[in-house]
């Protein structure tokens, strides 16, 4: 299929569009939420609240009898909510920590949906027929009434980050510092948090309990590579979640045989590891530039101030020096004879013979200046 | 009780077990969800070793399966030293993208072998019966069971050889390297032992259920006691008892019992966490009661005890004066006065309040301390 093939299709074809869509609005939402996440280091939460999700989902449905979007999410809303509150009460209250109680409310919620799922599946009621889509997740079983829902809600949880972006900021970064000007602490902790919720719950429909954690990290590990500025942050984190949704869906319109939720989660992942490699200053590929360039400045700066400390032992700071007796001093670093020819290229040494080395003037000035730097001279 | 419902029984017990195990040094390195990304990550392990033997009963399928939770633990710890992303981002990033590739592997390659994602994340333990282990033609019993049993016995074994490495190298990994030990090592035995239960957990009864397992009896048991030896015995009896509940319970409702196991081992850790004998919620705050009242009747003692035998001490003994002086409100000085008699602290002399000699000693005692 060409390119434009696939925008016709996005543009045209009902499926791909609403799996497009509601892929990017989850992107956006959970990627924004995702930011205050990973800067709060509750990164897993949104594993453990899709978990948690389920027995809301089957709650919700016992008590409606409706599968409708709505009522299934708040129900999801509602358990996963409950769970991190029982989450932070755990952890506030006993010396089981964060990590391990995220894991316990994780597994608890999950089973006793599954329990719950497994217990209405007997019902002699055929409507619950497809309500594990739900949270396996099937992103083809989107409507465009569900992507409403999902992007009214994402709209609100958007809107009240902006409302009270500056009490987010300073909870973020200085909860103390904030409790100390007298911002409601517990109030705010609660409102993010059930924000994030919401992001989770609109998103499990399309991805499934288990991908959506990394709609929570990956847009927002991603963009913290390339800033330091929250808003920025806030901005890429959104723009990635976006990007890997609709790349996602592209992809999984293609083939037979590839899930949406999948393949959005590979497609973060790729943004991921590029970030990691190359964002600017963060980035792996140039700390290893940074650091090669250092090494080399080093072992040139050192070959320079060793034929110095032989030349002045010498009583002739000019006497040439075998190639040996640098090795011998700079064993285990290696690249002698590199940073002597690199020397050479700027005039600070030249070559008597086939392995002698010699300063010249200009050396003899650049040595100084190295050996008076470093504290070893004196 | 059935033949089969004793077997399904006996499996969800020593599973149980099992999990408990690795579970309590886990729960103690504060590397639960740990154990969360592995039981899923595994998936991939065993589609590739279903590619490379295509058998879905082989045991290499469990060594690969082994492999890739190594794999997964090696892979966060790798991102975690970049220092770009912490650690639970780390976890949060490796094991949905493992996840993804098996998804993706299998139901592009494998569509009609039976491995399906959902029963991963649920499994049946009620079809473990119909799984005989044939040997020689002989039916000895459900094949489930000797894998759990298998399992068991390899970690009882592991933890009893490595009990004082993994001890000092989880309560103080640093001194550990110190004196020689390697945390490192240890932490990647365990984290293949973790791999390992998994593995032969999942497709018995689900990888959340192996979660549940492995969190909640030892979160349960680590409320109830100090001791290592204690925590690792009492997880195991926790985690036994939700089996066997959990499985009645999923027989009253009709409803799966790996979920239903999961939920018994939440509803003991509630009653642990409110109930527990002294880090319990309850007697937590009983606890901090009992403290509110007894400080408030040494403030009593003490204030009397400064006051006595100076021109000021009627002035001072008397009860309307409390709350000038220690800003107490009247019901709240009033109970303090009550409590503080009938400890026989202090006694009433025509409405001044005097200290007993008990309630003289008490308020000495506290300030010279």
């Amino acid at each position: 299929m060409t390119l434009p093939d696939l925008l016709n299709n996005l543009l045209f074809d009902y499926t791909v569009r609403t799996v497009a869509l509601g892929a990017m609005v989850l992107g956006v939402v959970s990627g924004a939420l995702g930011t205050f996440a990973l800067l709060r280091k509750q990164s897993l939460l949104g594993d453990a609240v899709s978990h948690a999700a389920l027995p809301g989902v089957v709650i919700a449905f016992l008590l409606t009898r409706s599968k409708a979007s709505i009522v299934l999410i708040l129900g999801a809303a509602i358990a996963g909510w409950l769970a991190t509150i029982w989450m932070m009460n755990i952890v506030k209250h006993t010396r089981v920590k964060e990590d391990n109680a995220l894991g316990l409310v994780l597994s608890v919620f999950f089973g006793f949906g599954l329990m719950l799922l497994t217990f209405t599946q007997r019902l002699p009621d055929s409507r619950q027929a497809g309500l594990d889509s739900f949270l396996f997740g099937q992103a083809a079983t989107l409507l465009t009434r569900d992507v409403l829902t999902m992007a009214a809600l994402g709209g609100i949880s958007l809107l009240l980050i902006g409302v009270f972006w500056k009490e987010f900021k300073l909870l973020s970064f200085d909860r103390e510092f904030a409790a100390s000007l007298g911002f409601p602490i517990s109030f705010l902790d609660i409102l993010l948090t059930t924000l994030l919720v919401i992001a989770i719950v609109i998103g499990l429909q399309a991805v499934g309990v288990v991908l959506m954690s990394a709609m929570v990290v990956a847009p927002a590990a991603a963009a913290r590579q390339w800033t330091d500025r929250l808003g920025v942050m806030l901005f890429l984190s959104s723009f990635f979640g976006a990007l890997a949704g609709l790349i996602g869906a592209l992809i999984s319109s293609l083939g037979s045989g590839l899930s949406t939720g999948p393949v959005v989660v590979l497609s973060i992942s790729v943004i991921v590891l590029v970030s990691l490699f190359f964002a600017p200053n963060r980035g792996l590929f140039w700390r290893w530039v940074r650091q090669r360039r250092n090494r080399r400045k080093l072992r040139i700066g050192s070959v320079l101030s060793n034929l110095y400390t032989l030349g002045s032992q010498h009583g002739d700071p000019k006497h040439a020096h075998s190639i040996e007796v640098l090795r011998a001093m700079n064993y285990g670093r290696g690249g002698v004879q590199r940073s002597l020819l690199t020397l050479e290229e700027r005039g600070h040494v030249v070559r008597e013979d086939e392995h002698k080395w010699a300063l010249t003037e200009s050396g003899l000035e650049e040595a100084r200046k190295i050996t008076q730097q470093s504290p070893q001279s004196e | 009780m059935t033949s089969s419902q004793i077997e399904i029984q006996l499996i969800a017990i020593i599973t149980a077990a099992a999990c408990a195990l690795p579970g309590v040094i886990l729960v103690l390195r504060r590397m639960a969800m740990m154990s969360d990304a592995i039981s899923h990550t595994v998936l991939l392990g065993i589609v590739i070793g279903f590619f490379l033997v295509g058998d879905l009963n082989s045991p290499i399928l469990i060594f690969g399966a082994a492999a890739i939770g190594v794999l997964t633990v090696s892979l966060v710890a790798l991102l975690e030293r970049t220092r770009l992303v912490k650690e639970d981002a780390a976890i949060g990033l490796v094991f949905p993208a493992l996840f993804s590739i098996a998804v993706i592997l299998i139901s592009r390659y494998a569509g009609d072998v039976h491995l399906d994602t959902d029963a991963v994340l649920v499994g049946e333990l009620a079809f473990a019966p119909f799984d005989r282990l044939i040997v020689f033609g002989r039916d000895i019993g459900p094949r489930g069971l000797y894998v759990m049993l298998g399992i068991l016995l390899f970690n009882t074994l592991f933890i009893t050889i490595f009990y004082k490495e993994l001890k000092i190298t989880t309560f103080d990994a640093g001194l550990a390297a110190a004196l020689g030990f390697a945390p490192t090592l240890m932490h990647y035995a365990l984290m293949s032992l973790v791999s390992l239960t998994v593995v032969g957990a999942f497709d018995i009864v689900g990888s959340i259920l192996v979660v549940a397992l492995i969190v909640t009896p030892p979160a349960a048991a680590y409320l109830l006691t100090d001791d290592l030896g204690r925590m690792f015995v009492l997880s195991v009896l926790i985690g036994a008892l939700s089996a066997l509940s959990g499985y009645w319970l999923a027989y009253g409702l009709d409803a799966s019992i790996a979920g239903s196991i999961a939920t018994m081992t939440g509803v003991i850790f509630v009653l642990v966490f409110l109930f527990a004998p002294d880090k319990g919620l309850v007697s937590s705050a009983r606890r901090r009661t009992r403290q509110k009242w007894e400080f408030a009747q040494t403030m009593l003692a003490i204030h009397l005890f400064n006051h006595e035998n100076t021109p000021a001490a009627s002035e001072e003994s008397r009860f309307a004066h409390l709350r000038e002086h220690l800003r107490w409100e009247d019901a709240f000085a009033n109970q303090v006065v009550k409590r503080a008699e009938n400890a026989k602290l202090i006694q009433r002399n025509n409405g001044a309040l005097e200290l007993t000699d008990h309630g003289r000693q008490h308020a000495q005692i506290t300030l010279t301390n």
